[in-house]
């Protein structure tokens, strides 16, 4: 009987910590939204997270969607093979980058790259005090340290999905043309053809969503971590595992909003 | 003159600069601050002693508005800083300077952007009227203006004290604290500093609030010294009776006893 009610409670706690934690996380980002939208703004703390957030991650989704892009041509034209479906690739690269790869790739390496560095610095931040230095000179860490890399986050990731979707299409056209045996300017006629206005907006509302999940979820464990090296560490690893989480998430919720 | 100067009730007593009443902070079952009751009046130097985890920064927290006390009240030259919207509390954290105790200088700006943090507001405009401040204010805490551009993970641990204390005087405020000024430094580093808040903090007119566990550093900082003992004060007088204080606690802490 003691173990059944020690198991019940157990299980009552984790699900009261879960709904706690996601109750901080709510207001907190009521907290960063009400902070970016009011007065005093900080415009070069903003152009410095965007340098920060998009033009150095350039490289690294570059480089991922020119790889994926040709892989999945490659896939493509081996599984249409089996239907004599191989013209097929053009069309498919298009829809596979544009309304899933594009996106979902571009979010993962940069909640890589850029949420695990938001909650390394904000956590280590914390832990040495210049979190509560930026309180006691007067300046909002909402709206000096946060706000910008939201909204940064919000501008920037739609803009690197456009250079991934485009990156990851001439991957596909690269192998398409050189390895494949297609012809470069029937490749890109089904390409253009295929390209669809609601699909690039919903590419791009994906990756404003992931944008605002990437820089909240770094933000907000960075800003709550304690404990020292560890606690910034274990805030770092938080940060980047519910960043993965929320965009696969919030994918699949859009996705299924808009097709389902 | 600053606003919360002189404010006199009608009975002819100073409003004190300080005022801690009944100031209670629990963690869980774990009481930290258990009913404080403090006053600092204008101009004094109070240094607040005790051993490791007895509530001393955990008390300078709810001071600063940092941390909400679970009940009690904190005045600031008779304005209530606790329950204070935060309008109302960044409007009275203009008065305070504070120095913590590993200096929280921002990384990511460099020296000049941040002693002068508290005048720009963060921003980075005013370039070379803000440079030359921080030149002058570098140089009443005894650095030289070769540190200007420097980042401070650049810069020894004294040199990071002496910046952080440049920020922490820049904006002219009439409240100082010091968070363990002395910690982390060795001996002659120590008295350096802390002859430089003394002098500063004389110069200034400043009231001044330090929390240590260096007896010397006390000493030589503090008119009056309050002792935090398992979340209540239970010793306060003035610095020169450390020694025969007539309180049993003080008397080990001050012969470091168990």
């Amino acid at each position: 009987m003691m173990l059944i009610l020690r198991m019940l409670a157990g299980l009552g706690r984790a699900v009261i910590g879960v709904f706690a934690g996601a109750g901080r996380l709510v207001i907190f980002a009521a907290q960063v939204i009400r902070a970016a939208l009011l007065p005093p703004y900080y415009f070069g703390r903003l152009l410095e997270q965007m340098a920060l957030i998009g033009w150095f991650s350039l490289p690294v989704v570059g480089l991922t969607a020119l790889f994926t892009g040709a892989a999945l041509a490659q896939q493509i034209y081996i599984g249409g093979g089996r239907f004599n479906a191989e013209s097929t690739v053009p069309a498919i690269v298009v829809f596979g980058m544009i309304r899933e790869l594009g996106p979902v790739l571009v979010g993962l390496m940069v909640a890589g790259r850029v949420a695990s560095a938001m909650a390394a610095e904000l956590g280590t931040m914390r832990v040495t005090e210049q979190i509560d230095a930026l309180a006691t000179l007067r300046a909002d860490p909402f709206r000096w340290l946060i706000a910008p890399r939201l909204v940064a986050g919000v501008l920037m990731l739609p803009l690197l999905v456009m250079v991934a979707n485009a990156i990851g299409i001439m991957g596909g056209w690269l192998l398409s043309v050189n390895k494949l045996g297609f012809n470069s300017g029937a490749y890109l006629a089904t390409t253009r053809k295929f390209i669809e206005h609601d699909d690039f907006v919903m590419a791009l509302m994906k990756a404003a969503v992931f944008g605002f999940f990437i820089a909240l979820l770094g933000c907000y464990h960075g800003y709550r971590a304690s404990g020292g090296a560890a606690g910034v560490g274990a805030a770092t690893t938080r940060a980047v595992v519910s960043s993965f989480i929320m965009i696969l998430l919030s994918n699949l919720i859009i996705t299924l909003a808009v097709f389902g | 003159m600053s606003e919360i100067e002189d404010k006199m009730p009608e009975t002819g007593e100073a409003v004190p600069m300080i005022e801690l009443i009944d100031v209670r902070k629990s963690f869980g079952a774990k009481k930290v601050l258990d009913g404080v009751n403090l006053r600092v009046t204008k101009g004094e130097s109070l240094a607040v002693m005790g051993g490791s985890g007895t509530g001393k920064s955990v008390m300078l927290k709810c001071i600063l508005g940092l941390m909400k006390p679970d009940s009690g009240s904190i005045l600031i030259a008779g304005e209530p800083m606790t329950g204070a919207t935060s309008r109302d509390q960044q409007r009275l954290r203009a008065h305070f300077g504070m120095l913590f105790q590993g200096g929280a200088l921002f990384d990511s700006l460099p020296i000049w952007r941040n002693v002068t943090f508290a005048l720009t507001n963060g921003r980075g405009g005013h370039r070379k009227e803000m440079r030359d401040r921080a030149a002058m204010l570098l140089e009443r805490v005894g650095l030289g203006s070769e540190v200007l551009d420097l980042r401070p993970s650049s810069l020894s641990g004294g040199m990071q004290k002496r910046a952080a204390l440049a920020r922490a005087i820049a904006h002219e405020p009439d409240i100082l604290f010091f968070d363990e000024p002395t910690t982390g430094l060795d001996p002659v580093l120590a008295g350096r500093i802390n002859r430089l808040i003394v002098q500063l903090v004389k110069e200034m007119g400043a009231t001044a609030v330090t929390i240590t566990h260096d007896l010397h550093s006390a000493r030589t900082i503090a008119d009056r010294v309050a002792m935090l003992h398992q979340g209540k004060v239970i010793w306060d007088g003035p610095a020169s009776s450390l020694d025969n204080s007539g309180n049993e606690i003080v008397d080990d802490f001050v012969k470091g006893l168990e």
